[in-house]
């Protein structure tokens, strides 16, 4: 298998155009619940799913919109899913949380840690019924200190599974800042499983790709599974409309709504020390203004990749454009057609 | 009397019960960013953020408490118990039993529970008839402010374990969190009487295992709990227009039941229907048709739960959930038999 730059950038460019549209069907109140996105982590997604053939499984996480796209589940089945209709993905009956496609053997799951054992099952049904085939895990750090999903590494590292383990790291175990809670380093816990690891920069989707492929060819080849440790920052925080967020880009609307409570906690008798007080406050006051400054020191994957394809701007735009005109046209098939 | 919002009735309680007891600690996912008022107070000592691992930090609250502390422990939704199941089945619940009466463990689990704002079956489950199943764990759902808090203090005064559910339909907060997420494109049917309401001044303990009569009637006895009860006292309202006198009890604590408020009502009226947003197949609706049978109660009997998964479309999910037009359809063939 040969990498293809400009493929790679085409499924980049169309999840994240696609979730940009679910963005604005969100804010309009068409998409009803939480919302989470995977803007951010399109080139971790497609360096993988790029590499998959048919019989490949997935396992995902809450964030599961990219890789149904990149696998070319039909964009107006993903949006009428969304819309809450019957003839959606998943008859309107899941939602973006819950995407289920049996024919291609992927499943999401808003459980967090629950893609590792999932991803396990399928690989053991893969070395019985579908040799050569493996199964993808997609998942975040926050994942990786559930009790399933270490349990998980180790089955898969014992059995010699075709698992790859990818985690998207972006450092923030929902609005918990991840080193906070998690002992020791990611790399050292899967080495300590026995299972080889990776770890690759989550902008870059060449580095992604070429990384990855030694391990779909362990995979395949039964030399067992392999833990893919990427960065990735996620621009709209965990989830849209994300209080931490909104407290950092509007802060005196926002805060001015928490004041009169907080300032009263301060003051209260009985408490701990004025000094762990403040200390504890500052601490979790700042973490939007953290999100935020992760976000824009981390590059954008979509702005690295199409620096190296700029050079034919005419191919560029056209690819662009052709994109943008599938997902509006998906769009308004996904709102007219009831 | 003052009027405060169901989430801040259950904050108010746990600061004044954490401005007494130091053993009291607070511990889940995203708590410091939560419980920011009570971090503002009582430091980061007694607020712990803990790692997406509940099968980890709910256990070791068990044994927390084992061991002298209080802990209220977060799982935020009462859908990720899936994930925490051993400590609260085969731990939390056996200990006072396995020990001979000898030990407890004085925890309680804070999780949010119930739907109506399109976040599909994996986060809007009710679950409590599931836990209360299980000997060993009570089980409390408050339905306003007043007994938001009452209830938060008597759990956190109490011996053992305690699941403490709050629904997301009356904490405003989850609802902005989980639901319109700064939008005001969005509309959900949100009980007002529950989500704001009276609460006394200094908080004192709602008796645990106390139900509580919120409508007198005559004809016909609606139980419920949580949301349920003010989906139920509409329905009691459209039904005096018919002519029927319907009284609606909230049970408050689904484990232990409150046996004797229960019975005593049904004696009278002869009619039962059980409005429970708790999945209706071997749930709490079935046991309160038991415990009226076992009493030797006659009585026509009929039950509005949730049948299956629930749908993530809203137009679905309405339909799924117990609603007002659903209890006035079913007390009417309940009546009418």
């Amino acid at each position: 298998m040969k990498i293809d730059l400009w493929s790679l950038y085409r499924q980049m460019f169309r999840s994240r155009f696609f979730e940009e549209a679910v963005i604005q069907l969100w804010e309009v109140g068409l998409i009803s619940g939480e919302m989470h996105l995977g803007i951010g982590e399109e080139a971790i997604v497609a360096g993988i799913v790029d590499q998959m053939i048919a019989g490949d499984a997935m396992a995902l996480d809450h964030r599961g919109t990219p890789p149904l796209l990149m696998r070319e589940i039909n964009p107006v089945l993903l949006l009428k899913e969304f819309l809450g209709l019957q003839d959606g993905l998943c008859s309107g009956m899941g939602g973006h949380m819950h995407l289920f496609s049996k024919d291609h053997l992927a499943a999401s799951s808003g459980i967090v840690g629950a893609s590792g054992p999932t991803a396990v099952g399928f690989a053991l049904a893969g070395i019985h019924l579908r040799p050569g085939t493996l199964a993808v895990a997609f998942f975040g750090e926050g994942a990786i200190n559930q009790g399933m999903m270490m349990e998980a590494m180790n089955l898969a590292s014992v059995w010699k599974l075709p698992v790859i383990f990818v985690c998207k790291n972006n450092e923030w175990a929902i609005s918990t800042s991840s080193p906070s809670v998690t002992g020791g380093n990611l790399m050292d816990r899967a080495f300590g499983f026995g299972m080889a690891a990776i770890e690759v920069e989550g902008s870059d989707v060449q580095a992604i790709w070429e990384s990855s492929s030694e391990a779909f060819e362990r995979a395949r080849d039964g030399s067992g599974p392999t833990f893919l440790l990427t960065r990735c920052s996620h621009p709209e925080g965990h989830y849209l409309g994300d209080p931490l967020l909104r407290m950092s880009r509007q802060p005196v609307k926002e805060f001015s709504k928490r004041a009169g409570p907080l300032f009263r906690s301060v003051i209260s008798r009985k408490g701990a020390t004025i000094r762990d007080r403040m200390k504890s406050l500052g601490d979790v006051m700042s973490v939007g203004k953290e999100i935020a400054e992760q976000v824009s020191a981390t590059e954008d994957p979509l702005a690295l990749t199409r620096r190296g394809l700029v050079t034919d701007i005419e191919r560029l735009n056209m690819l662009e454009e052709e994109v943008a005109g599938e997902i509006l046209d998906a769009v308004e098939l996904a709102l007219n057609t009831d | 009397m003052e009027v405060m919002s169901f989430a801040d009735a259950i904050e108010g309680a746990l600061a004044q019960a954490m401005a007494h007891d130091p053993r009291i600690v607070i511990l889940g996912e995203d708590v410091q960013g939560q419980r920011l008022n009570l971090l503002a107070r009582f430091g980061e000592k007694r607020i712990l953020n803990t790692p997406i691992s509940e099968s980890a930090f709910v256990g070791a609250a068990v044994s927390a408490a084992m061991a002298g502390l209080r802990p209220v422990v977060e799982v935020m939704m009462v859908d990720f118990t899936g994930v925490t199941m051993d400590a609260l089945l085969n731990h939390a619940a056996k200990l006072d039993t396995f020990s001979g009466g000898k030990w407890k463990a004085p925890v309680v689990v804070r999780a949010a529970c119930g739907g109506g704002y399109g976040d599909g079956g994996q986060h809007e489950q009710s679950l409590w008839g599931w836990l209360a199943h299980i000997p060993g764990l009570t089980v409390v759902v408050p339905s306003n402010p007043a007994d938001a808090g009452g209830l938060m203090l008597a759990a956190i005064e109490y011996d053992g374990p305690v699941i403490y559910l709050e629904h997301k339909l009356l904490s405003d907060y989850w609802l902005e969190a989980v639901g319109a997420g700064g939008r005001d494109t969005v509309q959900y049917d949100v009980p007002a009487e529950g989500e704001h309401g009276p609460v006394p001044k200094v908080w004192k303990p709602v008796p645990l295992a106390q139900a509580v009569i919120r409508r007198d009637g005559d004809d016909l006895t609606i139980i419920s709990v949580g949301v349920g009860v003010h989906r139920s006292l509409e329905a009691a309202q459209i039904l005096e227009k018919d002519g029927f006198s319907v009284g609606v009890i909230d049970i408050r604590t689904v484990a232990p039941l409150d046996k004797k408020t229960l019975t005593n009502a049904v004696s009278k009226t002869g009619h039962l229907v059980v409005v429970d947003e708790d999945y209706e197949a071997f749930g709490l609706s079935g046991e309160l048709a038991a415990i009226i049978l076992e009493a030797g109660i006659q009585v026509k009997y009929g039950r509005v739960c949730t049948r299956d998964t629930i749908p993530y479309s809203r137009d679905l999910e309405d339909k799924t959930l117990p609603n007002t037009q659903r209890i006035v359809n079913t007390a009417l063939k309940v009546l009418n038999e």
